[in-house]
């Protein structure tokens, strides 16, 4: 069941387009892919092929004292294997990210004489069908000596605990400590200084339907990859494999087409293509990976786990919030795959939607024995939002105040937008206000004390929560200066072509590599809008390809930014064809000027007298095919290049100062829960979901990202979770242990939109997608409005539930 | 063993390895790649096929098992490119995002509208509860099958 009511706020002072931005145009993706015509990794076939199949780690820590890989070579149809210790002699340890200690840490991509986590992989077998290379798998004999394993970060850095990481002295990976404001002054005015011993934001991911995988196939003439996969951020697989593997950049050639959702969960499968690229020389043949399911819940791209501990909030009796102090401690897993940029990227959002002034934090992040973590949708920014959330309702509890009013009282308002925050980010605009607002009357909050009481008639707790979260987007990598100053990243950018061809086909190329936000057709809206023509004239090239000149340091789909960099590099190309276009014809009708001329029904023509009139046809088969007699000077190719390179300064590394992302959509969710008090089990009976994202080009996409993220927060805060054993063992290796939402899980959806155009972006747009996980404090927060009981974790499944009412009736 | 299928009403004969699942016989054997795989427990549904009019999930069948049998696939939906009703239902209602689940997702829903045209939205839930989607939500998905309901 849905809902959807829409608000436009007063328009910020940006071009608000007309035309074919702003409807909901249905996307030009679907007819592939509801056909099984789209073209996933899997699906890419080549002749001699191999398949490739890892062997894992059974062990959380141990050491490898010998490796034999003799009896699985020796099976017929066995093409060969790669251990760990060739690894070590063909290629150098990943780039470290980090400042020391964790830039100590040498990370290959198969373990090389230890093993630090259960399904690490040690060995990768090459069979000719994927059911010989499991089977070859299992000959390969792996001796281990077991070693004690850390699986709680609390303890990580204890005398007594084992290191994984000998070369970085001990588990600490990264810390660092973040100061904005004056705190003493703040602690000083507080009427009430509010206590919060520990909050834990628990592991998870998104686990995108499609797993990770590469057909990897190697020229020897030029020796050079090619290298067919799903990995969300080509630009940073090449930085990190063209080092390990002492290659230049151009050697290693990416492609996608389709991709089966990544979330984050695909940028770091460097390790796994490294192994590919090495095998696909090494054999001299094409290796194709595809990854288990439980190859992915053991070994990929967990979300960041992370524990908040001695916070201490400053607030005046009114609930007017002053400051705040907290120790953040972060769980990355055995390795720095991505880490530790998440001990950064929190600070994007730093007093999440609120007015507080001063803030400390000291940020830990510690290597375990658990897989590593990698970016996960709203990666960093959701654990603190939750955090942020956390606070105000903890707060509203033990000062007697209304959480609605607590929150009405501390937003960001309207009127301050543009809004610098404590730490020099720039949140540009928005009416948090007025969202919550418009949530709470789509689930007439007005009328909840009736209902509350109607439920308990029932014998039933009902509760309201809301979880309000910022989906901050396009990064200044600059911050990164602020994990290691060492660092020369700072910046972004996104390229797109533009041309017209011999026929006068319109053809965009992308340098992002989508899965499922529906590139091609948003990108064809503002194309169309421009050359002033239909979205069916336009056509999106599917997928990234890194021999197509279309993509940069930064490019790819992720952390919230193809409607900013994306369609910016889109308009920019588009309007610099456009700009051509009336140059050729200004000189075709014999020295005509752009000012006289004007694009329409597929053609250029003079304003004055439409007769004249030259069809894109004629523009591309000119200057592709027929240029003779062309003026000399006439600089035109109809083939235009953009790189989109927002405005962004380096970040201060010494006061941590900066602005760190350029736009800040928000979402505001309510959700309201009936609990029975006698086992804990919940329902989630009403659920609001309102966003702003300010101009949408696709409101329908637009709402489609927001009911995903809305789905998958819903998913985390009452089913999914990696959990592990003293051992290292992971509890939830699949989908019948990790429980993913279906159909009949899901609760009666509202969904509203206020749009706030974003003033620092060519479109008015903001990225959006991750959305911040204001459903998993949505739901945390209507729990304790049920039970009455302080809500400590972000992970709240029934037995959670009821030990919180045994703790009320204790 | 020889194995004679007959998909989408084309008939064919293969040597397959005796342990060989219907969904690796049907992409890699047949190039048949619009079944997908999400998982390896049976639990995500986006191999969905019909096997003799029974929506059967082809990870859970071996390709020997479906010796004889009429199976039909995503790819067999289409008439040429006349997208079914509920095909276009599924792009109107914005029921697919990264289309991963979608083939799956339109045979169960397939299997269901053959059996109940009139299905209510508990229904479909419950039709749809053994295919996974971690885009959409469902919602939207739920949405478009109520639409062509008869």
């Amino acid at each position: 069941m849905i809902q959807s009511s829409e608000t436009t706020l007063a328009p910020a002072p940006v071009e608000v387009q007309k035309g074919w931005g702003g409807q909901s145009v249905k996307r030009k993706e679907d007819k592939r892919l509801l056909q099984g015509e789209g073209v996933f990794v899997d699906d890419v076939k080549r002749h001699g092929m191999g398949y490739l199949h890892f062997v894992r780690s059974p062990y959380a820590h141990a050491h490898i004292t010998r490796v034999d890989v003799s009896a699985a070579e020796a099976i017929d149809g066995v093409y060969g294997t790669l251990t760990g210790e060739e690894v070590a002699a063909l290629t150098d340890p990943f780039f470290q990210i980090s400042s020391v200690p964790g830039a100590n840490i040498k990370d290959f991509s198969l373990a090389v004489g230890k093993v630090r986590y259960v399904g690490e992989p040690v060995v990768a077998v090459v069979a000719e069908t994927r059911e010989l290379a499991r089977d070859a798998s299992e000959l390969v004999e792996v001796d281990y000596e077991p070693l004690a394993a850390v699986v709680d970060a609390r303890v990580a850095q204890d005398s007594d605990t084992p290191v994984l990481h000998d070369d970085a002295g001990g588990n600490l990976m990264w810390s660092g400590l973040y100061s904005w404001g004056d705190l003493d002054a703040a602690f000083a005015e507080a009427d009430r200084v509010v206590k919060i011993p520990e909050l834990h934001f628990h592991r998870f991911n998104s686990t995108p339907l499609e797993c990770d995988g590469a057909l990897v196939e190697y020229n020897r003439g030029v020796s050079q990859w090619t290298i067919h996969t799903n990995n969300q951020f080509p630009g940073f697989a090449a930085i990190m494999m063209g080092p390990a593997m002492k290659v230049g950049l151009d050697k290693l050639r990416f492609v996608t087409q389709d991709i089966g959702g990544g979330f984050g969960n695909k940028i770091t499968s460097h390790p796994q293509l490294v192994v590919c690229c090495l095998l696909a020389r090494k054999l001299n043949r094409p290796v194709q990976w595809t990854e288990w399911r439980t190859d992915f819940h053991l070994s990929m791209s967990h979300g960041n786990e992370r524990w908040f501990r001695d916070t201490e909030v400053a607030v005046k009796d009114d609930g007017t919030l002053l400051g705040f102090r907290t120790k953040a401690l972060d769980d990355a897993g055995a390795w720095l795959r991505y880490e530790p940029l998440g001990g950064v990227i929190w600070a994007q959002v730093t007093p999440g939607m609120y007015r507080w002034k001063h803030i400390e934090l000291e940020f830990t992040q510690v290597a375990t024995n658990k897989a590593p973590v990698s970016p996960n949708r709203g990666y960093s920014r959701m654990q603190h939002l939750w955090f942020t959330e956390r606070v105000i309702d903890i707060v509203a509890r033990e000062l007697d105040l209304d959480p609605v009013e607590v929150r009405k009282r501390n937003y960001v308002r309207a009127e301050d937008m543009p809004y610098t925050t404590p730490n020099g980010c720039v949140y540009d605009s928005g009416d948090y206000a007025a969202m919550l607002d418009l949530a709470l009357g789509l689930v007439g909050y007005d009328s909840m004390e009736a209902r509350r009481a109607d439920a308990k008639e029932r014998g039933k707790l009902l509760g309201v929560g809301i979880g309000s979260t910022l989906d901050s987007g396009t990064n200044n990598f600059g911050q990164s200066r602020l994990i290691n100053p060492e660092l020369q990243f700072s910046g972004n950018n996104e390229v797109a072509t533009v041309k017209l061809d011999i026929f006068g086909e319109i053809v965009v190329t992308l340098g992002t590599t989508p899965q499922g936000q529906g590139h091609e057709t948003t990108a064809a809206q503002v194309v169309a809008d421009i050359l002033n023509c239909s979205v069916d004239d336009v056509h999106v090239r599917a997928g990234h390809d890194s021999y197509w000149n279309s993509h940069a340091g930064f490019s790819g789909t992720y952390a919230s930014q193809f409607a900013v960099t994306g369609l910016s590099a889109v308009k920019g190309a588009t309007e610099m064809l456009a700009a051509e276009i009336k140059k050729l014809a200004g000189a075709v009708f014999g020295g005509v000027p752009a000012e006289a001329l004007e694009l329409a029904d597929g053609g250029v023509r003079i304003k004055e007298s439409p007769d004249a009139f030259l069809p894109f046809m004629a523009c591309g088969a000119i200057i592709n095919a027929n240029n003779a007699g062309l003026p000399e000077d006439l600089d035109v190719t109809l083939n235009c290049r953009y790189v989109y390179r927002p405005p962004f300064e380096v970040p201060d590394v010494e006061t941590k100062m900066g602005n760190l992302t350029l736009t800040y959509a928000c979402q505001v969710h309510v959700a309201v829960v009936e609990v029975d008090p006698e086992t804990g089990a919940y329902e989630i009976v009403d659920y609001a979901a309102v966003d702003d994202c300010g101009k949408r080009i696709n409101p329908q996409i637009v709402e489609g990202q927001v009911m995903g993220a809305t789905a998958q927060a819903i998913g985390a805060a009452v089913h999914e979770t990696y959990e592990y054993d003293e051992d290292g063992n992971l509890l939830t290796p699949n989908f019948y242990d990790y429980h993913v939402p279906h159909a009949l899980d899901m609760p009666p959806l509202a969904t509203g939109a206020i749009e706030s155009p974003s003033p620092f972006t060519p479109l008015g747009t903001k990225g959006m997608g991750e959305g911040g996980g204001a459903g998993i404090h949505a739901v945390c927060a209507a729990i304790q409005d049920a039970t009455g009981q302080i809500v400590t974790d972000s992970h709240n499944p029934y037995q959670r539930v009821w030990r919180l009412l045994q703790e009320a009736k204790a | 063993m020889d194995v004679t299928v007959t998909v989408n009403g084309t008939t064919y004969e293969r040597d397959v390895e005796p342990r060989k699942l219907l969904i690796h016989f049907l992409r890699d054997d047949l190039d048949l790649t619009g079944s997908h795989v999400g998982c390896d427990t049976g639990n995500c549904g986006a191999c969905s096929v019909i096997v003799d009019g029974v929506l059967v999930k082809s990870c859970m069948l071996l390709a020997v098992q479906a010796n004889g049998a009429s199976i039909e696939t995503v790819e067999g939906l289409a008439e040429g490119d006349e997208l079914t009703p509920l095909q276009l239902a599924f792009n109107e209602h914005h029921a697919l995002q990264c289309g991963y689940c979608t083939p799956g997702m339109l045979m169960s829903a397939t299997a269901l509208l053959r059996e109940n045209p009139s299905p209510s939205e508990d229904e479909i839930a419950k039709a749809l509860q053994g295919n996974i989607c971690r885009c959409t939500g469902y919602w939207n998905i739920v949405e478009a099958v109520k639409s062509v309901a008869k």
